[in-house]
């Protein structure tokens, strides 16, 4: 069994901001861990450009922004092993990893950084009726086989989900010659950003048909049709609304999960809204010393808020390991979501002992127009921020101040959620 | 067109066939499985509950009846013998109101009728102290601790691999078009040349009347009886540890709920007789109604946990019992025909019966070097630590792994294809190897997987197919 | 005079943007957040521009493919010409973010550079 001070589980943008940031708060025995054989995570078949603005403060694609991260981490030698699965991490933090080179291995880590993303959603959790044909394809997977492997994947499109990677893929096989002929999304408003409507649909004339879902595949083979039909409030198809495309694939962007396995088997509490592990404001799970940060902590929506997580989780995870032991708890408040905020990120705040300020993230549960982004200090408000427009697409966030804190020396719970007035 | 000759050929390489063709080939014959589809476990055999089931619904004295207590009672043997999965979980028949109770009586008696061992009816109560996620509902059950879970395809792929092994030939995507008497016996013509046989054995599922019918006046007729299933992730597949099964009576037939041998929850499935042969298409409508039926026997079933949802098609000759042995009319033509429910479990007792008739009227000898026993796939996942580091650094290709939902290492992909009868498909390898089963549902693995099999078979990316011809993944290379 | 409703492009937060215009002529901008809202509203109502990418294939490299983009935005009814452009390429490993894959595509005078390094196999 090899030791490491801080072992990352998944070397793609939040792994890799993590462990750029815990050297430079000073660990130097950092190790991170990839299945793939490359570094750089699902960025590199991210081809298209609109990331690092926030970061960057010019606009990159998914490989250039992934190349920034992973030139910090050659230049500070960080080690790092490809092709590398963990299938298994345990309460005392021991990391059971398999690779072709060194076989079977475990590995002993002080402080674990859960880093290993999200996977889509697949046909089987939507449960849609019919045949079972070649052709359908979640949307990063034919994202992968077109751009890091060089294979057109059909000619004639239909997407399900608007979800940002489905709008991507339907400019992308257009682009590459394919006829991309509705994209439909189940419910009454699109699950990707606003941007990606503009110039991955309208641009090219594509139909977005919300409030829509497939309800039946033809095809023994290969796919060689679906029907679409219009949903109800209910989210039921509406019979007589039926409509037929012929098609050969059938792309699905219809959401992404937290991919936790390996933090299920540390025993970390998981928060059921993200499906993601349950954090303080250190970024660490209910197991000390393990945290947590990127898409595997909650789906989001840009890659520079994920540095910006990894970054806090990396710096925090080298405080644990400095310090020899775990933070003692302070003074702890709750964080809650109500009335249209679906959740928090962290779920926890330890006021004494918090930085000068934490950013709290958190997704709204519809559409809303003109609403406040309400907080609440046990029960008192405390800030208020209007907004236009809030989309369960689009991540929101809050700050707060450890001086905000000042007046609440009995604070239980911070309220998040959004009003009218 | 190719012209051979066999002692035996056998129509179909479906569980039946290839239990068929396992157990004659212990004889010295030549035999010969035709396949319609590139690979064994393609039809029936690939779609449906995965049941061993104990012996207590059908009719005593009927055929049913006999090979299913009989293939019940082997598969433990078997299965050592073979190396595939197979656990005997027991079953519970659930009953839930008074006037259903003689019901329950009745399906005891003909449970002991028929030879199935140690059943017991149970109160409610009881029931629920085995499976505590059981409804309230539940009064009463009966409980039969011989019935068991299979891996469909690992059953299948055993007795296929094991007959292959023992000489006998396989031949995959040919279609039987005619089968002709001959002086000598039959013609069977396929799309892939005429194969002259002595004897012929019918095991060709929906299409077993078809074929049948072409040599036998006493008509077969067998409708295709579709049942949707769906299948849960792996964090549900403790919701219950025994398959529980719903009495027939008021409710209709009811649907299954029941733990699989690689640990997912399964549900299931339902029963409409359809015209077409073809049409594995699971619908909106029996999709909820499974939904709706599994929640009468158990409690909160996690359906947000669905992985998949399948449909399978089971042979109902419309005689409703199984049509096993010599065709009355048609001398040598040996059937194998109607084999639903429980066809899975009679299996391998149809096969020792059709094997010993055929061998039978043949005077043909036992082989003196028959070798009975198959090694399964490695499977490292199941290995200790130490096992399995060695392992690797025998043979790194079982270090990578490829799937990593199921665990899977491009080793154990490799074995897939490369094996007796190996997969030519992504379905074949998951079939075998569990690739693609888990709950991203082949996402992530897919062109790791499709890049494996090219290698590994010499075929172009764009020749790479889901499951038979014309089920391509790719269109082409891009730009070229 | 002319009122446009737009989305910027210009970064993620997608801003509605009215543009007030008379004949060719842009007379006010409103709704956007910052200077990037600005550029793109003058930019789209009179001759809209956007970056293209793609990938194409790598000969002798350690991987089979590398992704590209325009240099700069190109005009909005240059995009499926550049793309003709772009599918006929094979470059020769290595490659290097910000090599010239194409000088001057499509007559734009915009090269395709590279995004993404690659090693030779």
């Amino acid at each position: 069994m090899t030791a490491h001070d801080i072992v990352i589980i998944g070397g793609g943008p939040a792994g890799l901001a993590a462990a750029a940031a815990a050297r430079k708060a000073g660990i130097q025995d950092i190790l991170i861990l990839e299945r793939d054989s490359c570094l750089g995570g699902i960025l590199n078949q991210c081809i298209h450009n609109g990331f690092g603005l926030h970061t960057f403060k010019e606009e990159l694609t998914g490989p250039e922004y992934a190349a920034r991260y992973i030139r910090m981490v050659e230049e500070e030698q960080i080690p790092y092993k490809l092709n590398t699965m963990v299938i298994d991490i345990n309460k005392d933090k021991e990391v059971t990893v398999i690779n072709r080179e060194d076989g079977l291995n475990t590995i002993k880590a002080r402080a674990v950084i859960l880093a290993m993303g999200c996977r889509e959603r697949a046909r089987g959790a939507l449960n849609i009726p019919g045949y079972r044909p070649a052709g359908i394809y979640s949307a990063g997977t034919a994202q992968r086989l077109m751009n890091i492997e060089g294979y057109s994947v059909g000619k004639e499109v239909v997407i399900l989900g608007s979800g940002d990677i489905g709008l991507i893929m339907a400019r992308r096989m257009t682009l590459e010659g394919a006829k991309v002929k509705v994209v439909a999304e189940l419910m009454p408003y699109s699950g990707g950003l606003k941007r990606n409507i503009v110039q991955c649909l309208d641009d090219y004339g594509i139909p977005l048909k919300l409030s829509h879902t497939v309800v039946d595949i033809q095809g023994k083979e290969r796919v060689t049709g679906i029907t679409l039909a219009e949903v109800g409030p209910d989210r039921r198809p509406i019979p007589g609304t039926e409509e037929h495309y012929a098609c050969d694939t059938l792309l699905l962007s219809v959401g992404l999960l937290p991919e936790n396995e390996l933090s299920k088997g540390i025993g970390v509490s998981m928060s059921p809204i993200t499906s993601g592990p349950e954090v303080n404001d250190q970024l660490e799970t209910s197991a000390e010393g393990v945290f947590a940060c990127g898409n595997v902590l909650h789906v989001h929506d840009l890659v520079d808020y994920v540095s910006e997580e990894a970054t806090l989780a990396g710096t925090n995870a080298a405080a644990y390991v400095k310090a020899g032991r775990e933070r003692e708890a302070g003074h702890v408040a709750e964080l809650k979501a109500e009335n249209g905020v679906r959740y928090t990120v962290p779920q926890s705040i330890d006021i004494r002992n918090m930085q000068d300020k934490i950013t709290v993230r958190f997704r709204v549960a519809d559409v809303y127009k003109d609403r406040y982004i309400s907080v609440y200090y046990d029960g008192v408000r405390v800030s208020k921020r209007k907004k236009k427009v809030l989309a369960p697409g689009e991540m929101e966030q809050v700050v707060l101040k450890k001086d905000s804190f000042a007046d609440y020396p009995d604070l239980k719970n911070i309220v998040i959620c959004t009003e009218v007035e | 067109m190719k012209e051979m000759n066999f002692d035996a050929v056998i129509i179909g390489g479906g569980v039946t066939g290839c239990a068929i063709a396992r157990e004659l080939s212990r004889y010295e014959l030549h035999t010969c499985v035709v396949e319609r589809e590139e690979d064994v476990c393609s039809g029936t055999s690939k779609a449906n509950s995965a049941i061993v089931h104990a012996g207590h619904d059908a009719a005593p004295g009927s055929a049913k009846a006999r090979f299913n207590v009989e293939g019940n009672r082997m598969m433990g043997q078997l299965a050592q013998d073979l190396d595939f999965e197979f656990k005997r979980n027991g079953s519970l028949i659930l009953c839930f109101a008074e006037e259903d109770m003689p019901a329950l009586q009745a399906l005891y008696e003909k449970g002991i009728k028929n030879g199935v061992p140690d059943l017991k009816i149970i109160t409610g109560d009881e029931a629920r102290t085995m499976e505590p996620n059981l409804t309230d509902t539940v009064i009463a059950a009966l409980y039969a601790p011989t019935g068991g879970i299979v891996c469909p395809f690992g059953l299948t792929i055993a007795l296929a691999e094991n007959a292959c092994d023992n000489g006998v030939e396989f031949m995959f995507n040919t279609r039987v078009e005619q089968v002709k008497k001959t002086d000598g016996g039959y013609d069977v013509v396929t799309d892939g040349g005429v194969f002259h046989s002595t004897y012929v054995i019918n095991a060709a599922g929906v299409y077993a009347d078809e074929i049948h019918n072409m040599v036998s006046e006493k008509k077969l007729h067998i409708i295709p009886r579709k049942g949707d299933y769906c299948l849960l992730d792996k964090e549900a597949g403790h919701h219950v540890e025994r398959t529980i099964f719903q009495l027939p009576g008021k409710l209709g037939k009811g649907v299954l709920v029941t733990p699989t041998v690689h640990g997912n929850l399964l549900t299931g499935p339902t029963a409409t007789d359809i015209e077409d042969k073809e049409a594995t298409r699971t619908t909106a409508k029996e999709l909820a109604f499974v939904m709706e039926k599994a929640n009468v026997s158990v409690k909160n079933v996690p359906f947000r946990q669905v992985i998949t949802s399948f449909s399978g098609l089971r042979a109902h000759e419309t005689g409703d019992d199984f049509v096993v042995g010599e065709a009355e009319d048609a001398e040598n033509f040996f059937d194998a025909a109607g084999i639903e429910s429980p066809g899975l479990t009679s299996a391998p007792a149809i096969g020792v019966y059709i094997a010993e008739l055929v061998a039978g009227k043949a005077g043909a000898a036992k082989k003196e070097n028959w070798n009975g026993r198959r090694k399964g796939f490695i499977r490292p996942e199941h290995m200790s630590k130490e096992e399995r580091a060695a392992l690797i650094k025998e043979r790194p290709e079982y270090g990578a792994i490829v799937c990593r939902c199921e665990g899977v290492s491009e080793g154990e992909i490799m074995d897939a294809i490369n094996r007796t009868l190996g997969a030519v498909s992504l379905d074949g390898i998951k079939r075998r190897v569990r690739q693609g089963m888990g709950r991203c549902q082949a996402g992530f693995c897919t062109p790791r997987t499709m890049e494996i099999l090219a290698r590994e078979r010499g075929m172009k990316m764009e020749d790479i197919c889901k499951n038979g011809t014309g089920s391509n993944m790719i269109t082409g290379k891009k730009d070229k | 005079m002319e009122v446009r409703e737009l989305i910027c492009i210009g970064c993620p937060l997608g801003c509605p943007v009215t543009v007030k215009m008379d004949g060719g002529q842009v007379l006010e901008v409103t709704g956007n957040t910052c200077k990037r809202g600005d550029d793109y509203a003058r930019k789209e109502v009179l001759s809209p521009t956007r970056i293209v990418t793609s990938s194409v294939h790598v000969s002798g490299g350690t991987i089979g493919m590398v992704s590209v983009k325009t240099k700069e935005d190109i005009p909005k009814g240059k995009i499926f010409e550049i793309m003709d452009e772009i599918r006929r390429v094979t470059v020769p490993a290595p490659v290097a973010i910000g090599d010239v894959v194409i000088a001057d595509c499509a007559g734009t005078g915009v090269p395709i550079i590279a995004t993404k390094d690659v090693a030779k196999a």
